[in-house]
């Protein structure tokens, strides 16, 4: 194994981003991240779609590629299917991934294959220059929106649930360790693995996390998930999250509840109900809002399944040639 | 009465019936029969899009034509000699198909009123003198199969479906196919379900009986074999033989084959018969959509492997930015466009050669491909390898165009020599190939042969050469992203010009003209091969001459074509479009390329060619 620093992972490429994107503390995150993970720089492939996040790749020293507006699933499946031997990363954002490539993304996570997914979400439309995306707020006023947006977003958590999602995080571009933790995670589970990250977009939609994630409010409203530990948060951890009979789960004043009733969180519970309703807990992330990761569970992996079928294959009727393929026709000879 | 045995030296024969009546499994039966019979053969299969159109109707009527010989044929035959119609609506569908003077046989058990109205009669034509033109055989196959499958616990409902096999004992018997091979077949698909096996058999034995015994019938009839070459044959589809190229392309180059594709009519078969050979290095991936089923194939090509994607013409409008990344990226990959006719879904189990422009033009940009064709059911097989070997070759996504015809038609298929099947070379980079500033060196991913134009690919997992390609305009040779007006227009013409210059790698047309002194020549592309061919024959057999060029290549175009069209005084291009290669060919070479159209979604007949040239000489 190759010993390597940062450096070793970043191209001689100059990143383009806007000053005092988000971006930049993503990259800087998974740069740091991939001397520790033990794979080889050859052997890692970076693929995106179109979009600011999706300019990526030209920034890691890896494989890359740079491909088209919400497809980078579908590139990234062909390859794992072919090439099980690489760490194929994928990168997307609000619009690229849920927009355009919803279908792609609902399929890769559905099919378990083993690619991980970081979603920048910075809730709008930066590289065209700040139209309304699906994860923008009800009402928001954009170029395309001048009166207000009167669609409901997506909750990119609770969607890629709802597609049997194996691996489901949330972080957030403030917070470089949380992030790196997740990746780590992510990196570990086989199969395929989603991570929303909260980017601002300081151009565009500066602030949209804020009330959750500058410093003097996290406290109060973001949720750390931790495994085995149980949901308490808050300033003076004076709150938590209990079970709910109505909405599933709820917070709740630790004052008001016994130490017994608050959720222990658990992200191997197969059933994936918990989960959910901790995707739903909040409405937007304008209030107390659950990060970490949701759910991470084992199941078959789609390559390794395909892969099993044809060494069944192979060991039954051992590796096909061209004269075999046609020696198995029904055939007749003329003398 | 005693029968007697005539000799043909070919019948076509239709079945004709509703949807659900079996016809294509009939048809295929008896094909794959006289294959091993060794006839000649060519099969024309038609059907509608939907699994089981309201029975009894016009709409719902399925159709298989086979034409059997004792000698070389082209097509499917232009008019059958005889006709199987299983009901009213089958033979209102069929019955001006039927030549004059023909056999037709039908199921009289299924012409009473509700049928008869159903398929639009106001008389009943067995009755009314409407068909005395032809030899009327009137048989009640329903009764006759139930009678015959009451024995075999079938209830009467599910025994009635055995029918299609009564009548192909009947035809079996007409024509002396062998017997027990038909037997044995039955035994061996229904071995599984013991009273739909008992049922089918009992029927096929009926039908056979019955035409020994029944006295209805003056004569039977045997197709001799035909001379073939010396060799070892099968019966091939083209989508099967589509199917074997994938595999051969993929053994021949030593990388693993990806099908990524999407179901869709005519071409889903390839899918079928890939998934099932596994251990021949190939994977099958169903996708969620055509984009993903294109985007991983080209994933795959990336990794290395032979990226392949199957569609028909609604799937390529949908995989056209795809296959303009492919272009960008310069990766090999394979699409196999099953054309049928359109626009929007238009006519999903008919023939058309529609997509040729689409393929040619179908993208933005300056975004030109190779585009190939295959012009006979077993020549399939070859079209794929020979499309795949430029796509590897050139890292190019290439277009691979069969039709429903071909990809449901039937020929007997000499088995290649494999000793002349060329290995297929993909040349991928392991060494550096730029010396940087510094003395460092790395990987540019844009350096490209000198001659060719090819771009050298490394591949992921080769340490030290990771490098950077995607959709963006690049700068040449490094790869970097590039805003470069002068480097963009460099970009554009290196493309284009690696793609003309495939021209130096491919083979020449080929003219058939025998006494080289034509002035007419028929140019044609794709599955109109055996129509023209064999209308090209009935002309000489008039004395008539006319010369032949059939492409295989329709970007970029044989070398030779230019000096060929301009030998003869008149082009005629006879194509199932509206035009598609005559534009090509006008645009290209200044010719005044005569079209002869034909969109009806079923192939041209041979007589129909004959016809359109003989009038054209009596014109001008």
């Amino acid at each position: 194994m190759t010993v390597t620093t940062r450096k070793d992972w970043a191209s001689d490429q100059e990143v383009r981003w806007c000053p005092g994107c988000g971006d930049y503390s993503i990259l800087a995150a998974v740069q740091l991240l991939m001397p520790e993970l033990g794979v080889e720089r050859e052997n890692t492939v970076f693929i995106s779609g179109i979009g600011c996040a999706a300019r990526f790749p030209y920034y890691m020293n890896t494989y890359g590629v740079h491909s088209i507006h919400g497809r980078a699933p579908a590139f990234a499946t062909g390859l794992a299917l072919t090439r099980p031997d690489l760490d194929i990363w994928v990168v997307t954002g609000d619009g690229d991934s849920l927009s355009i490539g919803g279908n792609h993304l609902i399929h890769a996570l559905r099919r378990n294959i083993n690619i991980k997914i970081l979603m920048f979400n910075n809730q709008i439309y930066g590289l065209t220059k700040g139209q309304y995306s699906p994860t923008s707020e009800y009402g928001k006023v954009t170029k395309s929106t001048p009166f207000g947006s009167v669609l409901s977003p997506f909750n990119p958590i609770s969607l890629a649930l709802g597609a049997e999602g194996t691996f489901v995080a949330r972080t957030h571009d403030m917070d470089r360790n949380h992030m790196m933790e997740m990746m780590r995670r992510a990196h570990l589970h086989k199969g395929a693995s989603l991570i929303e990250i909260y980017q601002n977009c300081n151009v565009f939609n500066d602030g949209a996390f804020s009330e959750i994630t500058s410093k003097d409010k996290r406290a109060d409203n973001l949720i750390n998930l931790v495994d085995g530990e149980p949901i308490i948060f808050g300033a003076n951890s004076d709150k938590c999250v209990v079970l709910d009979a109505e909405q599933g789960v709820r917070v709740a004043d630790r004052s008001s509840v016994t130490e017994d009733e608050i959720l222990i969180h658990n992200s191997k519970r197969q059933k994936p109900a918990i989960a959910f309703a901790l995707s739903k807990l909040a409405s937007g992330p304008h209030e107390p809002t659950p990060i970490g990761v949701f759910r991470d569970v084992e199941q078959h992996e789609y390559s390794e399944s395909l892969q099993h079928q044809t060494e069944d294959a192979l060991n039954k009727k051992g590796s096909g040639t061209i004269a075999n393929l046609l020696s198995s026709l029904p055939t007749w000879t003329v003398n | 009465m005693t029968i007697k045995h005539e000799a043909l030296d070919r019948v076509v024969i239709r079945f004709a019936g509703d949807s659900g009546d079996g016809m294509q499994l009939t048809g295929d039966r008896f094909t794959e029969s006289s294959a091993l019979f060794g006839n000649d053969l060519s099969t024309f299969p038609n059907f509608p899009a939907e699994i089981r159109a309201p029975a009894g109707t016009i709409a719902g009527v399925s159709a298989f034509q086979v034409h059997i010989s004792d000698h070389d044929i082209l097509t499917p035959g232009d008019s059958p000699n005889v006709l199987v119609a299983m009901n009213p609506a089958a033979l209102k569908a069929n019955i001006s198909d039927l030549e004059q003077g023909g056999i037709l046989i039908v199921n009289s058990d299924s012409f009473d009123d509700r049928s008869l109205s159903k398929a639009g009669y106001e008389t009943n034509p067995l009755t009314d003198d409407s068909l005395k033109r032809y030899s009327v055989y009137e048989i009640p196959m329903t009764s006759l199969t139930l009678e015959a499958t009451k024995d075999t616990g079938a209830k009467p409902r599910d025994a009635e479906r055995s029918k299609n096999f009564f009548a192909l004992g009947l035809i079996s018997w007409m024509y002396n196919r062998p017997y027990d091979e038909t037997i044995n077949w039955i035994n061996k698909k229904y071995e599984n379900r013991e009273t739909v096996l008992q049922s089918n058999l009992a029927a096929y034995k009926a039908g056979h009986a019955f035409g020994e015994t029944a006295e209805l019938f003056a004569s039977n009839y045997t197709v001799a074999p035909a001379h073939f070459e010396k060799g070892t044959y099968t019966n091939i589809t083209g989508n099967h033989a589509t199917a074997l190229g994938v595999v051969a392309a993929g053994l021949l180059s030593g990388m693993q084959v990806l099908l990524g594709t999407y179901p869709i009519t005519p071409a889903s078969d390839i899918l079928h018969e890939l998934s099932k050979l596994k251990n021949f290095n190939v994977k099958t991936f169903q996708a969620e959509d055509e984009i993903a089923g294109v985007g991983a194939a080209l994933g795959a090509s990336y990794g290395g492997a032979l990226g392949v994607t199957t569609t028909s013409g609604p799937g390529v409008d949908l995989k056209s930015e795809t296959l303009g990344l492919a272009i960008s990226l310069e990766l090999p990959l394979l699409l196999i466009d099953v054309q049928r006719a359109g626009p929007s879904t238009g006519l999903p189990t008919k023939t058309e050669q529609s997509d040729l422009l689409l393929a040619m033009y179908g993208r933005h940009g300056e975004a030109p491909l190779p585009v190939v064709a295959a012009s006979t059911p077993s020549d399939c097989f070859e079209a794929v390898i020979e499309a795949a070997r430029i796509a590897i070759k050139y890292r190019t996504p290439v277009i691979l165009l069969t039709d429903g015809y071909l990809a449901n038609g039937a020929e007997p298929w000499l088995l290649p020599d494999l000793t002349k099947l060329q290995p297929i070379e993909p040349n991928f980079s392991k060494e550096f190939n730029h010396e940087n500033k510094d003395g460092s060196k790395s990987f540019y991913p844009y350096i490209r042969d000198p001659k060719t134009l090819i771009r050298q690919m490394a591949l992921p997992g080769t340490p030290g050469l990771e490098h950077r390609i995607g959709g963006l305009e690049k700068s040449n040779e490094s790869g970097a992203v590039s805003y470069d007006p002068l480097n963009h227009e460099l970009m554009v013409s290196l493309r284009a010009h690696k793609i003309e210059g495939i021209q130096d790698d491919i083979s020449d047309a080929v003219v058939d003209d025998p006494t080289s002194d034509a002035k007419i020549l028929l140019l044609g592309w794709g599955s109109t091969y055996g129509s023209i061919a064999a209308g090209v024959r009935r002309l000489r057999a008039r004395d008539k001459k006319v010369a032949h060029v059939h492409l295989r290549h329709l970007n970029p175009f044989p070398k030779n074509l230019e000096t060929i069209l301009k030998k003869y005084e008149t082009v005629i291009v006879p194509e199932i479009n509206l035009g598609q290669l005559s534009k090509l060919i006008r645009s290209k070479y200044l010719i005044d390329a005569k079209s002869f159209s034909k969109v009806q979604g079923v192939p041209f007949k041979a007589v129909e060619i004959e016809k359109y040239v003989l009038n054209f000489v009596e014109e001008n």
